[in-house]
């Protein structure tokens, strides 16, 4: 068992305290560099998709796991920042610039639906959410001129400071840096005040409120943050899928976002980037499996709808801290290891929030 | 004039279907708070077994839908006393993301077992018209109707005037003291939900004939949460009369608003009446609690 012995003030600080974690990272980095030079060119391009959906499922974690504000319609940033993104290049912006500027605008049309926020919380806001997703479906299926509606309408390459990064590793490595950009980032930011208020503001708005935090502000920056993050994540899912259509930001995306932030455990950015990486990796386990499954199940396009189901609901009802709750487990059970103890996590009494009359 | 009117049945008969669905939304979550994300594609389902049943089977319709309307009731039933069950006390989140995922879970396995084709089957009612005063209805929006104001008198009678109904009310308002008092709390809930379950097959084999037999058939669940919205949530009246408005709302925004209007208008009015006015047409005023 390790206990925290700070000796300066640089030890409770540190990202990663122990030379052990350390050790664990910078495997983990060398592997991820060293990737695409051992993979084939499937799995690189699977990998980079990987990485683009884990920015998207951060993004929502800040959200949903930090500020406890669920939102249904995760889809229609990463819409949002898709499409802004492929028609700012498609007017002759830079790379460079068109990114920050398609997240700049989807952090602002965040900021326009989270301002409802503040009026509504819990399942409206889950229905608003809802609600908006399918409407930014149908307005980018409608509005032929900018999006091309439902034709479709291509992306051009990225191109950084004269680099043609289109190709598989050099988008990887792309992916790669900027999901380390933001994991740091917000690392940083859910450690610093502002992730505390979030977590203030999650765990009871009154108390929250009681020691002066600025509830209906934090949860407005939350879905700003929120909205930039995944805003960033469809802007380089336009380069990986190449040609955007309004079907590709779908409910399913919506859903499959939300079921990778419950899946990896909410709360925990660690969490994030595990649920993402399951529900990313799924379809193609599924279509793995597919040859060995007799040829009536196989044939239908129902099979991933049905495992994404029954994965999501035995995660509710049998692991409800999800992936990161069980690492977390795992860990201790090693850290403690003759020690442990069955009911260690056992989840204490909880009652539900009621609406009822009393 | 004669086109107001017209807008206005057809909306009606659109609109009772929202009724009848959003019904059912409001009755689970006046029982159980939860959000049943099931509804819709338990909807979905019946509409398929009761295709299997009619055109397959050859069973004579009134049957099939009588036994379409048992095989949900049982099936709903099940579902809570088995599987909802075990996550009462939790966080409310833990609801609808456990109703999703069995939603998907239906979904799934209804598509892997019939496939992407859209049906259709033969009901009474079908291609018959009646001519009101200058007004063509097709008979089956009638039907839709008159099914829907039946289903809300025997559940207003239910709830109202029998000793199980009163009961049902009572452990929706708190469940221990109804308890305290005798109600079996927990079969209650089930029944509940076997209801519920009992409309969305109604709903789904009314629907059925005038749409197709297809997976997307869920997606009226959306529009019935914009009803339940307009109505007030948690209010049956609210939920019956919403239904029906927005059904009117939506017939006359396919003719004076521009083109793809008729599609959108629903989570319009969804988004607007959350903010601007949360308690809906005949929604309770209730503060949040700490």
């Amino acid at each position: 068992m390790r206990f925290d012995y700070d000796t300066s003030y640089r030890d409770g600080q540190a990202l990663l305290r122990y030379g052990s974690g350390r050790a664990a990272y910078a495997v983990l980095a060398l592997l991820l560099l060293a990737a695409p030079w051992a993979l084939g060119k499937y799995y690189v391009g699977e990998m980079t998709y990987l990485f683009i959906m884990c920015i998207g499922s951060l993004g929502l974690m800040v959200l949903k796991g930090y500020t406890g504000q669920v939102s249904l319609g995760h889809s229609a940033f990463l819409a949002l920042g898709a499409y802004a993104h492929a028609w700012m290049l498609g007017k002759g912006l830079p790379f460079a610039l068109s990114i920050p500027m398609a997240m700049g605008f989807t952090a602002l049309i965040g900021l326009v639906i989270g301002l409802p926020a503040i009026r509504v919380s819990g399942l409206y806001l889950a229905m608003v959410t809802l609600a908006f997703a399918i409407l930014t479906e149908h307005v980018i299926g409608h509005w032929d001129a900018v999006t091309g509606g439902f034709n479709g309408m291509s992306v051009a390459n990225p191109v950084v400071f004269g680099f043609d990064l289109s190709g598989l590793r050099p988008f990887y490595y792309l992916c790669l840096g900027l999901l380390t950009l933001v994991l740091l980032g917000l690392v940083n930011l859910m450690r610093s005040q502002t992730g505390r208020a979030f977590r203030g503001v999650r765990d009871s708005e009154a108390a929250a409120y009681g020691l002066g935090i600025w509830v209906s502000g934090y949860k407005v920056l939350a879905f700003v943050i929120s909205a930039g993050v995944s805003g960033l994540a469809g802007a380089l899912l336009a380069h990986h899928v190449r040609f955007l259509t309004p079907e590709g930001f779908g409910l399913f995306l919506a859903l499959e976002l939300v079921l990778m932030v419950t899946i990896g455990g909410l709360g925990s950015l660690r969490g994030a980037i595990f649920g993402a990486v399951l529900i990313g990796m799924l379809p193609v386990f599924i279509s793995r499996i597919k040859p060995m499954l007799p040829e009536q199940v196989s044939k239908q396009f129902g099979l991933e709808i049905f495992v994404f189901g029954l994965i999501l609901v035995l995660f509710v009802l049998f692991e409800p801290k999800g992936i990161n709750g069980r690492w977390i487990k795992l860990k201790t059970f090693f850290q403690t290891f003759p020690l442990y103890r069955k009911d260690l996590f056992k989840r204490g009494k909880t009652y539900m929030k009621s609406e009822r009359y009393k | 004039m004669t086109t107001v009117i017209q807008l206005t049945i057809n909306g009606m008969a659109i609109g009772a279907i929202y009724a009848l669905v959003a019904l059912g939304l409001v009755l689970t979550y006046k029982a159980t708070e939860v959000l049943n994300f099931i509804h819709g594609d338990l909807l979905m389902a019946s509409s398929f077994i009761g295709w299997g049943l009619i055109v397959v089977l050859k069973w004579p319709f009134w049957l099939a839908v009588l036994a379409t309307v048992a095989i949900a009731m049982v099936f709903s039933w099940v579902l809570d006393a088995r599987v909802m069950r075990l996550i009462v006390g939790q966080p409310q989140f833990a609801g609808v993301m456990l109703t999703i995922g069995i939603a998907f879970t239906l979904r799934g396995l209804v598509s892997m077992s019939f496939g992407p084709e859209s049906r259709n089957y033969p009901t009474p009612w079908t291609n018959q018209k009646t001519q009101l005063g200058g007004v063509v209805i097709a008979d089956l929006s009638l039907v839709i109707v008159a099914t829907a104001l039946l289903v809300t008198l025997a559940l207003f009678w239910f709830l109202r005037r029998t000793t199980l109904g009163v009961a049902i009310q009572a452990a929706s308002q708190n469940q221990l003291a109804a308890f305290l008092s005798g109600i079996r709390v927990k079969r209650l809930t089930s029944l509940v939900w076997a209801l519920t379950g009992g409309i969305a097959a109604l709903c789904g084999l009314l629907l059925a004939p005038t749409a197709l037999v297809d997976i997307s058939l869920w997606f009226v669940m959306i529009k019935a949460l914009a009803a339940v919205v307009l109505g007030g949530f948690g209010s049956i009246p609210g939920a019956i009369l919403g239904g029906l408005l927005l059904g009117v709302i939506e017939q006359f925004a396919g003719v004076y608003l521009p083109d793809g209007y008729k599609d959108a208008v629903a989570y319009l009015v969804l988004i607007g009446v959350l903010v601007l006015w949360p308690r809906g047409l005949l929604g309770d005023a209730h503060g949040r609690r700490v």
